[in-house]
């Protein structure tokens, strides 16, 4: 069974060490906050200016003045600090955060993600993933292995207009975990009951499968 | 005697704000935007406008009412989301744009303000940003110039003001207020509560005045929330 968007989550959250830095991007990447491993202590930082992120605010308790980065109202906890958004990329920039996780639309073998424009149809505009993806050392793409038509996003060059270039170490999809390392995806994990045979059957980009592919342990 | 920075009201705050100038405005989303200012320009009806904003808005809020009044030539952000009306304009030609690493806008409006003409960074290195920029190797690593921005009025938002200019910002309303308050020509504070001179603990000032002309004391801030989530109890 291929992962759900909690599973991908739960899956980078095994990625968190104690005493982390972390940013979390939109979307699927928000979700890794719910799965904190136990007895690690993280910190996660949003780039419009907050470290010490806490959960939802309960009803009633929003804040307008106090959202994330995905403009969510959100509450802070003890410890917390506000800073403004040159401070906020200078904590990125100079690599005082240490994991970045965000999506991807696509992710080359050589690490390049594009993850903020198609031509002709969606502009949006980078925001802060330019400045993330070329300064943070430990980068994780949390995506669908393929995109609504079926398509491969695990590709040997981008087609969309990049986001960086050679910055993607690992990709955790809803049906695998790779690394990104001298031009090749290597096949670390599986999802739970995903075969290595559909994992290469819908992966466009130089894939390295070892002997053994050993499933994700999500428990 | 104190230098005041203190104006009557934001009709006098925005007095000579004209056509074609380029307008910086604080603000992340709906969060920390100068309300009462926009909503004057939008009386001025002032037009070719460059604003360099991280947003745009949405539809009926913020830069989304000079947008729909077609007051705004060129925008200047990095993320320009959640707004139909200025994908419109920009899918149609109207609406001149250009896309900056959140980052690298934060640190030009920065280096604007700080007399430091032009920065180099890896943000954009190899991407459509990059095109055409000068490209220079540190530590191995290639990094692109990035010019500083200044503007002919940058327009704040701040928790607390006093009349020195000396602001405070409250939660994420910060943002990008510090830097263009220091980027204007002239820069127009408003506040919720404007007050008097010595309230406020010189240790805990986020803007200090001397980067601020103009301070106003605004009302009615409506402070719209775009995504409320909540959980629950």
């Amino acid at each position: 069974m291929a992962l759900d968007k909690n599973g991908i989550a739960k899956r980078i959250a095994q990625e968190l060490q104690d005493g982390y830095y972390v940013n979390l991007g939109i979307g699927i990447p928000t979700l890794v906050a719910n799965y904190i491993p136990e007895g690690i202590e993280v910190e996660f930082q949003s780039e419009n200016g907050v470290l010490g992120m806490g959960p939802f605010p309960f009803e009633g308790d929003e804040d307008a003045d106090l959202i994330n980065a995905g403009k969510q109202t959100i509450t802070t906890l003890p410890g917390a600090a506000f800073f403004d958004s040159a401070t906020s990329f200078a904590m990125i920039r100079g690599k005082h955060v240490q994991l970045t996780v965000l999506g991807a639309m696509e992710v080359s073998q050589h690490g390049d993600i594009a993850n903020w424009k198609i031509p002709g149809k969606m502009v949006k505009g980078m925001g802060g993933a330019m400045d993330l993806v070329a300064s943070a050392e430990n980068i994780i793409v949390a995506m669908m292995h393929t995109n609504r038509a079926g398509d491969s996003k695990i590709l040997e060059s981008c087609t969309l207009p990049l986001t960086g270039v050679g910055c993607v170490k690992k990709v955790v999809t809803d049906l695998a975990t790779l690394e990104i390392r001298d031009g090749a995806f290597y096949l670390l994990e599986r999802a739970p009951g995903v075969s290595v045979d559909e994992i290469v059957s819908k992966t466009d980009g130089r894939l390295i499968v070892p002997h053994l592919v050993p499933e994700m342990n999500l428990d | 005697m104190a230098i005041t920075k203190i104006v009557a009201n934001v009709t006098e705050a925005c007095a000579g704000i004209k056509d074609n100038m380029t307008l910086m405005l604080g603000g992340f989303g709906l969060c920390g935007i100068p309300e009462n200012c926009i909503s004057e320009l939008v009386k001025l009806e002032v037009k070719n406008l460059t604003c360099i904003s991280n947003n745009a808005g949405v539809d009926d809020f913020g830069l989304g009412l000079l947008l729909q009044k077609k007051q705004i030539k060129k925008m200047i952000s990095s993320y320009v989301g959640e707004n139909a009306e200025f994908e419109r304009q920009m899918l149609s030609g109207e609406l001149e744009v250009d896309l900056i690493p959140q980052g690298s806008l934060a640190e030009r409006c920065r280096a604007g303000g700080a007399g430091i003409p032009a920065f180099y960074t890896p943000a954009g290195y190899g991407t459509e940003v990059g095109e055409g920029k000068e490209v220079r190797m540190f530590n191995s690593k290639p990094h692109i110039l990035e010019m500083a921005l200044t503007a002919d009025f940058a327009i704040v938002k701040a928790w607390k003001g006093d009349p020195a200019g000396n602001l405070i910002y409250k939660g994420t309303a910060r943002n990008f207020n510090p830097m263009m308050a220091m980027a204007g020509k002239i820069t127009i504070a408003e506040v919720e509560e404007l007050v008097p001179l010595g309230t406020l603990n010189p240790n805990e000032i986020h803007t200090p005045g001397v980067f601020v002309q103009r301070i106003f004391q605004g009302d009615s801030y409506e402070k719209r929330i775009e995504q409320r989530t909540v959980r629950t109890r």
